[in-house]
């Protein structure tokens, strides 16, 4: 079992969510960045989808209250273990009694704390995630939460530490496909995208980022029938300002999207903190059969 | 039919009408093709959300096309009859945008056979399609920030019934007590598509 001390600005537990219910309304949600997610779990000989702890911006404080080994990945943030420094993207071994404490991040925004056997909180729909929107999974972690422990699984780690290509310092880049409604905008608006900087506002969750930059103007103004929405769709508002769906957005929407990010980079995208400069390109390569 | 991609994470499928996307939902949700994990029906589309590692978009749109509509949806038809009480605070408007008293709205309401058309606003939200046309109200023009659980209301050409507490810019035309939503429920939503609903009056 590991006691939550101290969560930071936000602290959740995220899995893979809970594709396959969108009919009623309930979305994926599930970890921002899935590729760090699974990188945790494979670190820790864990099934890719264990539960795990999604910690936005560090400051997450845990004491083991007995012998586990952990792993922290995603957002690169220093690792105490009783105040001795660990590695990040690497098994960690903490002894009964250890307290864990991840700093604030040097670059990107989210990290996961994963643990050998997974977090075996009540499931809800099949999933453990937190849909901060949907108001599904379970709260958010509080200093006293208390976090039990799934029995470990009988592979065992194999590796010591994952290579893990650095978070980009400056400007980030992400590869989009126009559609499906960029026939709702001018072809200036694509090509703005495509050419302009974007900065991600303060105005930004799990649920999306409102972005900062030029206006995307829409050459058809009737109101678009709700459909639905995909992780990585740029929703353009009423604002003609684009808002980059993450893991907790809504099932459907009555917004056009001129462009969706490939999803390999969506987890890039939800390693962008406030104030993060963002360009679009348009990616190089069509899908092939 | 047209094909709209979502980058590599989406395919939505865009058809004439309501009952089409019904129709291709239910063909597909039994045995949807490899790679599609989600469906997500609406108005005129359905999306299909996929799995970039395994989805093959042509042979995904391929089966598609060749998918043979069906009649009912995944609720298999059944009845659900939800007891009303009419006193919203917009039922006066609708009247008024209808041309009809408050007395008619209800009538007409109750009338009704509805029909679960998709969900997506809220969990265990379901657009309640089929009403009368002269029931269709657009939404008000200013949203409440809080809808109580269990109101009833109407929006362009559907009916629907606020799962829990949240924002809402629906024309309130009456309550329930039905709880529609639990997530410790099997189903946890009395609402799923195709399922068919009766309003009917209380005092």
């Amino acid at each position: 079992m590991l006691e939550v001390l101290a969560t930071g600005p936000l602290a959740t537990v995220q899995d893979l969510g809970r594709p396959g219910l969108a009919d009623i309304g309930v979305g994926p949600s599930g970890a921002a960045d899935r590729g760090a997610l699974r990188l945790a779990n494979r670190l820790l000989g864990n099934d890719e989808g264990a539960a795990a702890v999604e910690v936005t911006f560090g400051g997450l404080e845990l004491r083991a209250h007995r012998a586990v080994t952990v792993a922290v990945t995603g957002a690169p943030c220093p690792v105490a273990v009783d105040g001795r420094s660990a590695a990040v993207n690497a098994p960690v071994r903490l002894a009964a009694g250890a307290r864990l404490r991840l700093g604030t991040p040097g670059t990107g925004l989210r990290s996961y704390l994963a643990v050998r056997g997974g977090l075996d909180v009540e499931p809800v729909l099949g999933s453990r995630a937190t849909d901060v929107l949907a108001g599904l999974g379970p709260d958010p972690l509080a200093p006293g939460t208390r976090l039990p422990v799934g029995p470990p699984p009988e592979r065992f780690p194999v590796v010591d530490v994952a290579p893990v290509p650095a978070h980009p310092a400056g400007e980030l880049v992400l590869r989009v496909h126009p559609g499906p409604r960029d026939d709702w905008f001018t072809e200036d608006a694509l090509r703005a995208l495509l050419t302009s900087r974007y900065e991600v506002t303060a105005d930004c969750d799990r649920v999306g980022m409102k972005l900062a930059g030029p206006e995307l103007p829409r050459r058809r103004t009737d109101e678009l029938p709700s459909e639905g929405m995909v992780s990585g769709a740029l929703q353009v508002p009423p604002s003609s300002r684009p808002t980059l769906f993450l893991a907790d957005h809504p099932v459907t929407g009555g917004y056009p999207v001129i462009a969706v990010v490939t999803a390999a980079d969506v987890d890039k995208a939800a390693q962008a903190p406030p104030g993060q400069r963002i360009r679009f390109r348009a990616a190089s390569t069509r899908r092939t059969a | 039919m047209r094909f709209l991609p979502c980058a590599d994470s989406g395919l939505i499928v865009e058809l004439a009408d309501l009952a089409s996307v019904q129709a291709l939902h239910a063909a597909l949700a039994d045995a949807p093709p490899e790679g599609v994990v989600d469906l997500v029906p609406a108005a005129r589309t359905l999306l299909l959300h996929l799995d970039p590692s395994t989805a093959d978009v042509r042979r995904i749109e391929h089966e598609v096309r060749a998918a043979r509509p069906r009649e009912s949806g995944r609720g298999g038809g059944e009845l659900v009859r939800v007891p009303v009480v009419y006193d919203g605070a917009d039922l006066a408007d609708v009247a008024e945008l209808t041309g009809l008293t408050a007395r008619e709205v209800v009538d007409r309401h109750t009338a009704a056979e509805w029909t679960v058309a998709f969900g997506g606003f809220a969990p265990g939200f379901g657009y309640l399609a089929g009403g009368p046309a002269e029931l269709a109200v657009p939404r008000r023009a200013e949203s409440r920030t809080k809808v109580p659980a269990g109101a009833v209301g109407l929006a362009g050409e559907f009916s629907g019934i606020y799962p829990r507490e949240s924002p809402g810019g629906w024309q309130l035309i009456g309550r329930t007590d039905l709880v529609i939503w639990q997530v410790d429920r099997d189903p946890p939503a009395l609402l799923r598509p195709g399922v068919r609903v009766r309003f009917e009056e209380v005092a």
